[in-house]
């Protein structure tokens, strides 16, 4: 962020930062009393929480998903084992030392178009993709996913031709989803390393496409 | 429950408003929230499904109106109360009152990289799977007042069965403390136009995880 850019140097910002600091403050000594009355009562242990939070932050992310693209767009066997079984296939590519059930890769075609949501709450597939961003939980991608993808994919900055199908898989179980995008063109004979660096979150998700290759240094 | 939650094909909810560079947590407390929720789940009181439950009993106007991790801290206090673990007087004071109960499994840091993998949620089958891929099937018009991952936009609809994805958890009864009741659960593909009439994008599909119970031949 520039200095330009800091919040409370525009009106409209110093706003919004002050209503939210009001809910965060209520919600930090919420949550602070919760935390303190399971403590006390045994039922947590602190250094756990801090552990779980750290994970999250620093460990799970969307850099997981695109190590799994970038391995299928240079391996075609891989590809064929990670459509056939997510979840086996990422196990196998040792970035993780375990991976649950169900985890199901879904194939963009230059035809067909996949996207993921879960209308009813927020499945997503964690273990790849790190946790949902708020977009994803919220009511407006829940609603219009699945009735107006075309509208979700224009406010992400995304057309596609009109004839190329839109799949749209809603989340409703216990199985997660992750997109493989199409690979962009002129990246032959790039690293896996090189590739990942194209594949966005949001291209696992189907909300965005891959980065082209002029887009990154 | 026919609940807020179940937003599926509502109009009127606007843009969907990407954050460049959006962190994992917006403020400390929402990962204190998540982390909360993730050490009580362990202790095995309550299943995912009962979790989600209590976040969609939360009031449309209180559903709305508050963030995804104010819904996730609403959600646990209210699991927490109602299975008496800590009364809202100890909440509200922010100090435990009483002694507290025994837990079968508490959350240690040690455990906690064995717990960021997701859980099995498939079970044995009671018996064969009713449908196989290509069939037809309708979906029922089920209302039911508790948990159900039937969403609203998808009953009474009739969809092609693309995927047998197992035999799993039934979310219907096992949100209710009534037990996994395993049942097949199949991807189920629809035409756009079946969803949402004519003025459906012509090139629309939409697919849904359908637990058998929720199926029927079509």
């Amino acid at each position: 962020m520039g200095h330009d850019e800091h919040p409370h140097e525009h009106d409209h910002h110093e706003h919004d930062h002050s209503e939210h600091g009001s809910e965060l403050s209520e919600m930090q000594l919420r949550v602070r009393a919760l935390e303190t009355v399971l403590a006390e009562k045994g039922y947590i242990d602190p250094a756990a929480i801090d552990k779980i939070i750290e994970a999250y932050e620093t460990k799970v992310g969307p850099h997981i998903g695109a190590r799994v693209v970038a391995r299928a767009w240079s391996d075609p066997e891989f590809k064929q084992a990670l459509l056939a079984d997510g979840s086996k296939a990422v196990l196998a590519l040792g970035l993780l030392n375990r991976v649950g059930d169900h985890l199901i890769a879904v194939e963009n075609t230059p035809k067909l178009h996949n996207m993921i949501v879960c209308t009813l709450c927020s499945c997503y597939p964690w273990e790849v993709l790190g946790l949902p961003p708020v977009w994803y939980k919220s009511a407006p991608y829940r609603s219009r996913a699945v009735n107006d993808p075309r509208g979700v994919l224009a406010d992400f900055g995304v057309t596609l031709p009109a004839e190329t199908g839109i799949r749209v898989w809603d989340s409703t179980a216990e199985t997660r989803f992750i997109v493989l995008p199409l690979r962009p063109s002129g990246t032959e004979g790039w690293s896996e390393e090189k590739l990942a660096a194209l594949v966005t979150r949001d291209s696992m998700i189907g909300t965005g496409l891959p980065k082209q290759p002029n887009e990154i240094a | 429950m026919d609940g807020i939650h179940d937003m599926g094909g509502m109009h009127g909810f606007g843009k969907v408003e990407p954050e460049p560079d959006e962190p994992v947590f917006h403020a400390p407390w929402e990962g204190h929230c998540f982390a909360l929720n993730r050490a009580m789940s362990y202790a095995g009181l309550w299943t995912i499904d009962k979790a989600r439950a209590a976040r969609e009993e939360l009031p449309p106007e209180v559903y709305l109106g508050s963030s995804y991790y104010k819904k996730w801290e609403l959600g646990l206090e209210s699991l927490i109360v109602e299975l008496g673990l800590a009364g809202s007087d100890e909440i509200g004071a922010g100090h435990a009152l009483r002694p507290g109960k025994a837990l079968t499994r508490k959350l240690t840091a040690a455990e906690v990289p064995n717990t960021l993998t997701r859980g099995s949620f498939a079970r044995p089958a009671p018996g064969p799977a009713r449908f196989k891929p290509g069939d037809r099937v309708r979906t029922k018009n089920i209302h039911p007042a508790t948990h159900t991952r039937l969403p609203r936009y998808a009953r009474r609809r009739v969809g092609v069965v693309e995927a047998l994805r197992g035999c799993h958890v039934f979310p219907d009864t096992a949100a209710l403390g009534q037990g996994d009741h395993p049942q097949w659960l199949y991807t189920v593909l629809f035409e756009g136009r079946e969803l949402w009439g004519d003025r459906a994008e012509p090139t629309l599909q939409v697919s849904i995880e359908a637990f058998e119970p929720y199926l029927e031949s079509a």
